[in-house]
């Protein structure tokens, strides 16, 4: 398994033919494959390079540049805390202790369960609610350690899954127009892309 | 001095739904468009010079100078820089989740100016809302018929990608952007010979503008170049946005006339930063995002203006003011910078990939009370290496600015704070308990 699904295959094929080139499909298309899977599986990496006619050390070696994509699997929820000046000025080192302690895990961890993968990150552009956090890229501003506790409650209870998707989805708008170079724009998506959330 | 000067790029954010593209048209979108497709592309680079629109990105360059500077070519590119990533700046985040519209219109307006081929706009990939607001604001712009083939009727085409970054810092230098664009690891390029508006996208001549830089477009066009040029003071014009974060009471985003008002302003008036929490007293300030030397309370008075700072040794950079107070460590936040630096150096440059970890050791063993008296000596002699002369602009020894700019927090904060590093490794502690 892990290979890129059929449908996960068309959506490549709609990306690839966005780019002068085909190689700068590749991010976007690995951000897919952690959609699918959670994380950047090995046969899934693989099935890239064919689509992209690329070696899988160049998947690969791009992959591992970038901190959002793990090649290893991550819980259903991946907590980033950022711990940069501005959180930093405001109480972000005792929030990173108190998530430690909450979750029984260090930074790069995971619990048990699989739900939660606590990781340490740079200025996530929130400063304005500092502390902050993102769990799977959506963000929460001015946390307090109350309000952490009640987080994790809530996502571990699947109260927030409207507004926090599996660890992996980024981008839950499809592109539904292709480029003009592709003839008389055909609908990319199936139609049913949801809308972003208001 | 605060003006009252009109908001230019938040005029449309605080509307109910400002993303969407039936509440930004029921507020002027693309009417700024719709005149740029009436007039000749050189007229509307001459307006942006008359502007002197400084590029909001970082490096403060004339966007209309840059493209003039293009490279003459069949195939041309334009990609917009929406990476932001420098510590303590999220005005390009906002402008993204909140306006995506004005940002697409001065990108369409951009790349009619300069004949481009097609349009790329680089997301930062943790920017998962941004993502989904540009991408909904895309498909509905083709729908209306302002992206695509024969633009509103005009006979101009164009086709515009939105593109997700993936988690890297480095990505935001312009060079490293278009690598990554490229499906690549995001390894900066020399300069020469690759100067993007020579060498850029697929070796093509390339555009890279920010977010910010775009969103002024449509202003500019529908205003005129010599109203924008009004604003402000000589070569500081039109308005600009600033993150201001830290120990200020308000911390957001404000949009405020450039070169009149000054830091004091900025963090200080009750419309804006609101002064110091708890009001306790400003201990220092980082000016322009974490990459520049840092002011102390003496330089309150400065205006926000792009070459007085740059005269007094720092920069406006980013526009990103961050307030520390009294109970700050100023190791702990030089170190925090410092680490944030070493992390995220791409590896190609000695000077960038060793002398930042080395600083990074440095500053985490006096931090954590294990210093030693030939610390600071050792600290000042590894930034010398780094960036010879300490001075600012720093000296270029490496590939891309990320390596000379690592010293900027360290240096700041020893010239200005030498006591509280002898205090940390006399007594083996930090002072400020932890
Ligand atoms: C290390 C580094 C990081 C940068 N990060 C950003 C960034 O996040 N966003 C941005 O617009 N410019 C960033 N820049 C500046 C870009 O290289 C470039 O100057 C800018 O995007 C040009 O757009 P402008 O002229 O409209 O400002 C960065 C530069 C360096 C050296
Ligand atoms: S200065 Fe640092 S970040 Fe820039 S190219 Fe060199 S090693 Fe990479
Ligand atoms: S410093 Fe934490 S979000 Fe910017």
């Amino acid at each position: 398994m892990a290979r890129l699904t059929a449908e996960n295959i068309q959506r490549a094929r709609q990306l690839i033919a966005l780019y002068p080139q085909s190689r700068s499909a590749l991010i976007p298309i690995l951000h897919i494959a952690q959609e699918q899977d959670g994380w950047l599986t090995p046969d899934g990496m693989a099935h890239i390079a064919e689509l992209l006619d690329l070696d899988p050390a160049e998947v690969y070696g791009t992959a591992s540049f970038y901190d959002m994509f793990f090649t290893h699997p991550v819980g259903r929820h991946l907590v980033s805390v950022c711990t940069n000046l501005a959180c930093l000025l405001n109480g972000a080192d005792e929030l990173l202790e108190h998530a430690q302690a909450r979750l029984g895990v260090a930074p790069g961890g995971t619990t048990a369960d699989g739900e939660f993968t606590l990781e340490e990150v740079e200025c996530i552009a929130f400063c304005g609610a500092a502390p902050c956090l993102a769990v799977n890229w959506r963000f929460f501003g001015n946390i307090g350690t109350d309000d952490f506790d009640r987080l994790v409650e809530d996502l571990a209870a699947g109260r927030l899954a409207d507004d926090v998707p599996p660890h992996g989805t980024l981008n839950r708008v499809r592109r539904r127009v292709g480029l003009m170079a592709a003839g008389p724009a055909p609908a990319l998506a199936d139609g049913t892309a949801s809308e972003p959330p208001s | 001095m605060i003006t009252d000067a009109a908001p230019i790029v938040t005029a449309r954010i605080g509307s109910p739904l400002s993303w969407t593209l039936k509440s930004a048209l029921d507020r002027g979108a693309y009417e700024g468009l719709r005149k740029a497709l009436t007039m000749d592309p050189a007229e509307i680079t001459q307006e942006v010079l008359t502007a002197n629109l400084l590029g909001r990105g970082g490096a403060g360059f004339e966007a209309g100078r840059k493209w003039g500077m293009l490279a003459k070519g069949d195939t041309k590119y334009l990609v917009i820089n929406g990476d932001e990533s420098e510590p303590c700046t999220f005005k390009d985040h906002m402008l993204m989740e909140e306006d995506p519209h004005q940002i697409l219109e001065g990108v369409l307006i951009c790349a009619y100016a300069i004949g481009a081929s097609q349009a790329f706009i680089f997301v930062r990939g943790e920017f998962a809302l941004g993502l989904e607001r540009m991408t909904s604001a895309l498909n509905e712009a083709y729908a209306f018929g302002a992206i695509g083939r024969n633009i509103l009727g005009s006979g101009f085409s164009l086709d515009i990608v939105v593109h997700p970054g993936a988690g890297a810092y480095i990505c935001g230098e312009e060079t490293a952007l278009l690598e990554s664009l490229e499906g690549k690891r995001g390894y900066p390029r020399d300069k020469p010979p690759w100067f993007p508006a020579v060498k850029g996208l697929y070796s093509a001549p390339t555009i890279v503008n920010n977010v910010e830089t775009m969103s002024n477009l449509p202003w500019i066009v529908t205003n005129g170049g010599a109203a924008f040029a009004a604003l402000g003071l000589g070569r500081s014009t039109g308005t600009r946005l600033f993150s201001v974060s830290g120990h200020v009471k308000r911390p957001a985003n404000y949009e405020i006339e450039m070169a009149k008002p000054t830091f004091r302003d900025l963090l200080f008036d009750p419309s804006l930063g609101g002064g110091i929490r708890n009001d306790n007293a400003l201990k220092a300030f980082v000016p322009g995002g974490v990459s520049a030397p840092w002011f102390g309370p003496d330089q309150l008075d400065m205006a926000l203006d792009q070459d007085a700072v740059g005269k007094a040794g720092s920069m406006l950079g980013s526009g990103s003011v961050v307030a520390m107070d009294d109970t700050t460590c100023m190791v702990r936040a030089a170190w925090r910078i410092t680490r944030f630096f070493h992390r995220e150096s791409c590896g190609q440059c000695t000077p960038c990939r060793e002398g930042g970890g080395w600083l990074d050791k440095i500053m985490r063993r006096i931090e954590l009370g294990q210093g030693r008296e030939s610390d600071l000596e050792l600290l000042l002699d590894v930034c010398d290496n780094i960036a010879p002369g300490l001075g600012w602009p720093p000296q270029k020894t490496t590939i891309c600015v990320l390596g000379p700019s690592i010293p900027s927090s360290i240096t700041s904060a020893i010239r200005m704070f030498r006591d509280e590093f002898l205090v940390h490794i006399k007594e083996g502690a930090c002072p400020f308990g932890r």
